[in-house]
């Protein structure tokens, strides 16, 4: 016996008993899930009548063994569909395992009718469903998984963007408050703003303000003293504020080398010496305040 | 910029240096928009050079992809100054000229 029979006659059987196994599909289902309205399970239905009847016509194609292939394209376009979706509405991936599993017990109730005498039968075709329902299970994780990964990144990426903003603070003075932790990707985006801003106003000292950095190992402090040593290239002079007591203790524990780089423990301060190194200077007027 | 004129460049400047009496020298490098690591040693060892040749040296004008990249290679160009634009490079040597 070979696999051609096999899928075909299982196709058969799928298509013999197509709505109750809709429905002991979609029971089983209603009864796993967690969430499961009537906007969720009229989706749900589709899905898996779709689902069937994708199936169904792949397997009267004749192969089961290999879900890669053309004659599987169709359910796996549809499976990526409905991962995604999943993926986005926040399911968990055993949900999304469980969508395809499911379908296991009712159709192998229907084995059991079917061949109820040929034992031998029974157990292949069993065997060739179980197989091929974990195979697009394993599909659907993995292709959740992906979906997953990319919303990550997506969001990731839109918080680089909103965590590394360059200000002008003065004429010729910029600012750069840095917050959160600083790994070599979002320095890669520190550097490159700081750097076009630097073009951009022509400033010639550049305030990187790390108050909001809640620890400084060597790899940070490394990634500072290359965004700074970028800047000198570039002919503005970088000083560092907002270095916490424990910062400062932890940067001489790990005897980090800041000697070459300016450096004071407030913005207030440094944006005094940037002054003075501009040539301009802050006044208070007698006159106008009270303290 | 290609490997050959690089050292054409370093020879006319040293040369350049001694036959005018240089006392500064500014190093444009505004439209050098790709760097290599032989690229990068060559501004590193001309500004060494001239500096040799006690003339006082500034490399100006170094677009951010470039200082990005000297970075990363660890070429940071320790010693040699640097300055956003040519105004800028003047006024330094300008103000040591006066020192």
């Amino acid at each position: 016996m070979n696999h051609h029979d096999d899928a075909n006659r299982i196709s058969m059987i799928i298509g013999k008993y197509q709505s109750e196994l809709l429905e002991d599909w979609v029971a089983n289902l209603k009864q796993q899930m967690i969430r499961f309205d009537a906007a969720a399970e009229q989706a749900t239905r589709r899905h898996c009548s779709q689902l069937l009847e994708l199936i169904t016509s792949a397997l009267r194609q004749g192969e089961m063994e290999n879900i890669e292939i053309r004659s599987w394209d169709e359910v796996r376009h549809l499976l990526t569909e409905i991962s995604q979706d999943r993926a986005r509405q926040g399911s968990t991936p055993s949900e999304t395992a469980i969508f395809i599993f499911s379908l296991k017990q009712p159709l192998f109730t229907r084995l059991r009718a079917e061949h109820a005498q040929k034992t031998e039968l029974l157990a292949d075709d069993v065997w060739s469903i179980t197989t091929l329902l974990d195979k697009l299970g394993l599909f659907t994780v993995e292709i959740f998984q992906k979906s997953r990964n990319q919303i990550i990144a997506r969001q990731q990426q839109e918080l680089l963007e909103l965590s590394t903003p360059v200000v002008k603070l003065w004429h010729n003075i910029l600012a750069l408050p840095l917050i959160g932790t600083l790994d070599s990707a979002r320095t890669q985006v520190v550097m490159e703003n700081l750097l076009e801003k630097i073009i951009e106003t022509g400033a010639a000292i550049a305030i990187i303000d790390i108050t909001g950095v809640p620890t400084v190992d060597t790899l940070v402090a490394q990634h500072l003293l290359k965004t700074i040593a970028a800047a000198r290239l570039m002919g503005a002079d970088c000083i560092i504020s907002g270095i916490r007591p424990q910062i400062a203790q932890t940067i001489v524990h790990l005897g980090v080398n800041l000697e070459d780089v300016i450096t004071k423990a407030t913005l207030a301060d440094a944006f005094v010496v940037a002054l003075q190194r501009t040539g301009s200077s802050i006044h208070r007027n007698h006159t106008g305040s009270k303290d | 910029m290609h490997d050959r004129l690089a050292m054409t460049l370093q020879d006319d400047l040293t040369n350049r240096i001694v036959q005018d009496q240089a006392k500064g020298v500014l190093i444009d490098i505004s439209a050098l928009d790709v760097v290599d690591t032989f690229i990068g040693r060559m501004i590193s060892n001309t500004a060494a050079m001239a500096r040799v040749l006690d003339a006082a040296t500034v490399v100006v004008g170094m677009q951010p992809a470039v200082a990005i990249t000297l970075v990363e290679m660890g070429l940071s160009l320790p010693g040699v100054r640097t300055a956003l634009n040519i105004e800028r490079g003047m006024a330094l040597l300008g103000k040591r000229h006066y020192e």
